[in-house]
C-alpha cells in the first residue's frame, strides 16, 4: 500500500516538474503562433488608448500595439485576444504568463523595468502632469497660477508633483482634493477649484465630456515625465524585440510617408529604406523570426503612427489633442525610431 | 347601508391618518414636510427618467447613436436622463463581448434557468420531479451551451461579462455553496476533533480575509505557483474564491439554526434508534434550514452584489461593462444613466430574493412561538 502510495507521488511530482520545465522552455514567439492569436493585457477601459466600442471591438492607440504585433507575427491583425487589466494586477497578470504583453498606459520607471522584472521596449505615448484652466480665467502659462485653487486626486504622484512645481516656482495654492477621476469633473466644473491637474491625456479625455469643451483649455506646462509603453516579461529578448521593431515600424512608417493606403504602391519607392521596411529587400523579416512581408502587414491593417493617433486621440476626435511631443522628432517631438537596416 | 359602511371605512382611514400623522403639532410639522420632501425627490426623479429623457430618439426625433446628440447636450438643463446608451449597448449591458451571432446561446440560458431553480423554489409545483432532475442536469446544459463543446464553437469565458458574469457568479457560487455550506456546518458541531477543528479554522479564516483579498489571491497568486501555460481560467478562480467565500457566511448562519434546535429532538432521535445522518436529514435541518432562512437570503443577497468587486480583477461584470461603456468616447460621462441602470437591475434580483425569503418564512411559519 505504501508502495503504491510513494509511486502514485512521485509519479504526480515527476509530471508536474516536467510540465513545468516545458512550459519555461517555449518561447513567447512559438507559443503565439501555435496558438494563433495575442494574448495582450489591456486597459479595462480608457477613452481613446483602450475601450470596447459600441459593437465590442477594442479600440485605441495601445490597442493598435497589440494588433501591430499580432500583424507581425500572425499576419492578422484581428488575432488578438484582450484581456483587461486593472493597473492593480497588471504586472502579475504579465509576469505568470496569461498576458504576451501589455499595452495599457503605463509608465516606464526604473523600478518597474528592472526590480518588477518588466522589459519596457519603448514610448507610444510621452505623456505628463498638466494642468487645465477655465479660458474665461485668462491665464496662458502655468507661472500665472499663484494663490489658484487646485482639484487633486489624493495620495497619487501627481499631489507632490504639483507641490514640487508650485515650491520651487514660489507660488502658493489651496488644494481641493477629491478621490476620482469623476468627482474632479464636478468639482472643477461647480467652480470649486481654478484649475484641475492630472495626466495631460487625462484632462483631454475631461474635457472631451464637457458640456463646452472649447471654454476649457490645458496649459502648455507639463510638470513631469510620464512615458506611457508596452512591456513584455524579462527574460525573453527575442519576443521583447518583435514588440519593439512593431511599435518602431509603425513610427518609421510615418517618417518614411507610408500610409495603410499606399503600401502597395510604395514597394516601388526608390527609398532603400522603405524596401527594406516592405520586405521587398528579403532578409531582416528572418531575423526576428518572422516573415519578410511583417512590417507590410503591420501598416496595412494598422497602419503607422500618424494614422493610429489621428484616428484615436487626434485634433479631429473628441479627445483632441496635438501631437506635441509626441510629434516625429523632424517635426519638433521627441518620437524617434532607430533606423531601420 | 352602504353609505354607512363607507362613512364607517373613510372614517377608519381618517382616524388612522389623525392618529398616525398629525396627532402633536410636532408630527403634523414632521408629516409635512417628509411629504414635501418625497414629492420634491420623487418627482424630480420621475421627470429626469422618464418625463424629460430621451429613449432612443432626441426632441428632434434623430435616433442618438452618440452622446452630443442627446437632447441635454443640445440644450443644457433642459433635459434629462439620455438611455440611448443602454440601448446601444444593450448586448454588451446582457452578454459582455459575446459573439453577436452566438448570443442566442446565452438567451436560451437565461430562459431555461428559470425552469432549473423553479423546482427547489416551490413545493407544491406539478411534477416537481421532473423540475428537480432538470435541476441537476441544468449545469451540464449551460456549460454546453455557455462555453461550447461538440456542434457549438467555443467561446472563451474572456469573452463573458455584463448580467451573464454577474449570474453566472451569483447563481452558481450560492448553488455550490449551500451543500458546502452544510457540511461545514455540521463539521464544526461535529463529535471528532479533526474534522471539526479543520472546518473552524476554514470557516475563520475566510470569514477573516476580506472578498477582495480573496480574489486577489485567487486571480494573481495562483498562476505563480502553478508551472508556465497552465493557466485555470480566469473566471474560475474568481468562482472559487467567491464559492469558498459565500460557504464559509452561509455555514455560520446555518450553525446558528442549528444552534436553535433543543437538544431533547436530538436524543429523542437517538432513543429511536436513528443514525446520525437520519437525524440530521429527518430531524435537525428541516427545522435548522427554516430558523436560518432570513440569515442564508442576507448572505445571498450581500455575495450577490458582491459579485461587483471581480471589477478589480478584470473581469466585465455589469458594473464593469458599464464603466467600459463609459470609457468609449462616444458615451463618456453619461455616468447616472448607467449607474442608474446597473442598480435597477442589482436591485430587482435582490428585492425577489427578499421576497421569496418572507414568502418561505410564512409558508413555513408553524407557529409554536
Amino acid at each position: 500500500m505504501t508502495k503504491i502510495k510513494s509511486l502514485f507521488i512521485s509519479l504526480v511530482l515527476t509530471l508536474g516538474v516536467s510540465t513545468a520545465i516545458a512550459g519555461s522552455h517555449g518561447s513567447t514567439l512559438d507559443l503565439v503562433k501555435e496558438r494563433g492569436k495575442l494574448m495582450c493585457g489591456s486597459n479595462t477601459g480608457l477613452a481613446g488608448f483602450g475601450a470596447p466600442n459600441d459593437a465590442g471591438v477594442w479600440e485605441g492607440i495601445d490597442v493598435d500595439v497589440c494588433r501591430a504585433v499580432a500583424a507581425a507575427v500572425l499576419g492578422d491583425a484581428s488575432k488578438v485576444e484582450y484581456v483587461p487589466l486593472t493597473s492593480k494586477v497588471r504586472f502579475t497578470v504579465l509576469q505568470s504568463g496569461e498576458v504576451d504583453m501589455l499595452s495599457r498606459n503605463t509608465t516606464w520607471t526604473l523600478s518597474r523595468d528592472v526590480d518588477l522584472g518588466l522589459e519596457f521596449v519603448g514610448v507610444n505615448y510621452y505623456d505628463g502632469q498638466g494642468f487645465m484652466v477655465r479660458k474665461d480665467l485668462g491665464v496662458s502659462s502655468a507661472m500665472e497660477l499663484d494663490g489658484a485653487s487646485v482639484c487633486i486626486q489624493v495620495g497619487t504622484t501627481t499631489e507632490m508633483n504639483l507641490a514640487d512645481f508650485f515650491k520651487a516656482n514660489g507660488m502658493s495654492y489651496e488644494s481641493v482634493p477629491v478621490e476620482t477621476n469623476s468627482e474632479a469633473d464636478a468639482a472643477y466644473l461647480a467652480g470649486r477649484c481654478d484649475i484641475y491637474t492630472t495626466d495631460a491625456s487625462g484632462l483631454y479625455a475631461s474635457r472631451a465630456g464637457y458640456p463646452d469643451p472649447s471654454a476649457h483649455m490645458v496649459l502648455p506646462e507639463i510638470i513631469s515625465k510620464e512615458p506611457l509603453g508596452p512591456s513584455v516579461r524579462h527574460g525573453d529578448s527575442e519576443w521583447a524585440d518583435i514588440v519593439r521593431w512593431s511599435l518602431n515600424a509603425m513610427i518609421i512608417g510615418e517618417e518614411l510617408g507610408i500610409t495603410s493606403g499606399n503600401v502597395e504602391e510604395m514597394k516601388g519607392s526608390k527609398n532603400p529604406e522603405v524596401l527594406r521596411l516592405l520586405g521587398v529587400e528579403a532578409g531582416y523579416g528572418a531575423m526576428l523570426g518572422l516573415s519578410d512581408d511583417w512590417a507590410a502587414n503591420i501598416l496595412t491593417q494598422v497602419g503607422n503612427y500618424s494614422e493610429s493617433f489621428e484616428k484615436h486621440i487626434g485634433p479631429n476626435t473628441p479627445i483632441n489633442i496635438q501631437r506635441g511631443l509626441n510629434a516625429l522628432y523632424k517635426d519638433g517631438g521627441i518620437l524617434y525610431a532607430p533606423p531601420f537596416r | 347601508m352602504s353609505v354607512i359602511t363607507q362613512n364607517l371605512s373613510r372614517n377608519k382611514y381618517f382616524n388612522w391618518t389623525v392618529k398616525n400623522l398629525f396627532s402633536s403639532w410636532v408630527n403634523t410639522i414632521m408629516t409635512i414636510i417628509a411629504i414635501i420632501f418625497v414629492y420634491e425627490i420623487g418627482s424630480f426623479f420621475l421627470n429626469w427618467s422618464i418625463f424629460s429623457a430621451d429613449f432612443r430618439t432626441n426632441f428632434q426625433g434623430e435616433l442618438i447613436t452618440d452622446r452630443i446628440l442627446c437632447s441635454k447636450n443640445i440644450v443644457p438643463g433642459e433635459y434629462g436622463a439620455c438611455w440611448a446608451i443602454i440601448y446601444v449597448r444593450w448586448d454588451q449591458f446582457m452578454y459582455g463581448l459575446y459573439p453577436v451571432e452566438e448570443t442566442w446561446r446565452v438567451n436560451l440560458t437565461y430562459a431555461l434557468l428559470p425552469f432549473a431553480i423553479i423546482g427547489i423554489l416551490f413545493d407544491k409545483l406539478p411534477f416537481r420531479k421532473i423540475f428537480i432532475y432538470f435541476t441537476f442536469i441544468f449545469p451540464f446544459i449551460a456549460y454546453f451551451l455557455l462555453y461550447g463543446g461538440p456542434g457549438l464553437s467555443t467561446v472563451g469565458t474572456n469573452k463573458w461579462g455584463g448580467l451573464l458574469v454577474t449570474l453566472f457568479l451569483g447563481v452558481t457560487g450560492i448553488g455550490l455553496a449551500f451543500p458546502l455550506s452544510i457540511l461545514l456546518a455540521l463539521g464544526r458541531r461535529s463529535k471528532m476533533p479533526i474534522i471539526k477543528s479543520l472546518c473552524i479554522v476554514f470557516i475563520e479564516f475566510i470569514r477573516g480575509v476580506p472578498l477582495i483579498t480573496l480574489l486577489f489571491t485567487a486571480n494573481v497568486m495562483l498562476p505563480l505557483f502553478l508551472p508556465d501555460g497552465v493557466n485555470p481560467d480566469n473566471l474560475l478562480r474568481a468562482l472559487v474564491a467567491v464559492t469558498l467565500f459565500q460557504s464559509a457566511y452561509m455555514a455560520e448562519a446555518i450553525r446558528g439554526g442549528l444552534q436553535a434546535i433543543p437538544k431533547g429532538h436530538i436524543e429523542a432521535a437517538e432513543a429511536l434508534g436513528l443514525t446520525y445522518w437520519q437525524t440530521t436529514r429527518k430531524i435537525i435541518l428541516p427545522q435548522a434550514l427554516k430558523i436560518a432562512i432570513p440569515p442564508i437570503v442576507n448572505t445571498c443577497i450581500g455575495l450577490f452584489k458582491d459579485t461587483s468587486l471581480v471589477l478589480i480583477i478584470g473581469l466585465f461584470d455589469l458594473l464593469g461593462i458599464g464603466r467600459a461603456a463609459l470609457a468609449d468616447m462616444t458615451w463618456t460621462k453619461l455616468y447616472y444613466e448607467v449607474y442608474v441602470f446597473i442598480s435597477l437591475v442589482f436591485f430587482i434580483f435582490c428585492f425577489g430574493m427578499s421576497r421569496y425569503s418572507l414568502y418561505l418564512e410564512k409558508k413555513l411559519k408553524t407557529d409554536n412561538s
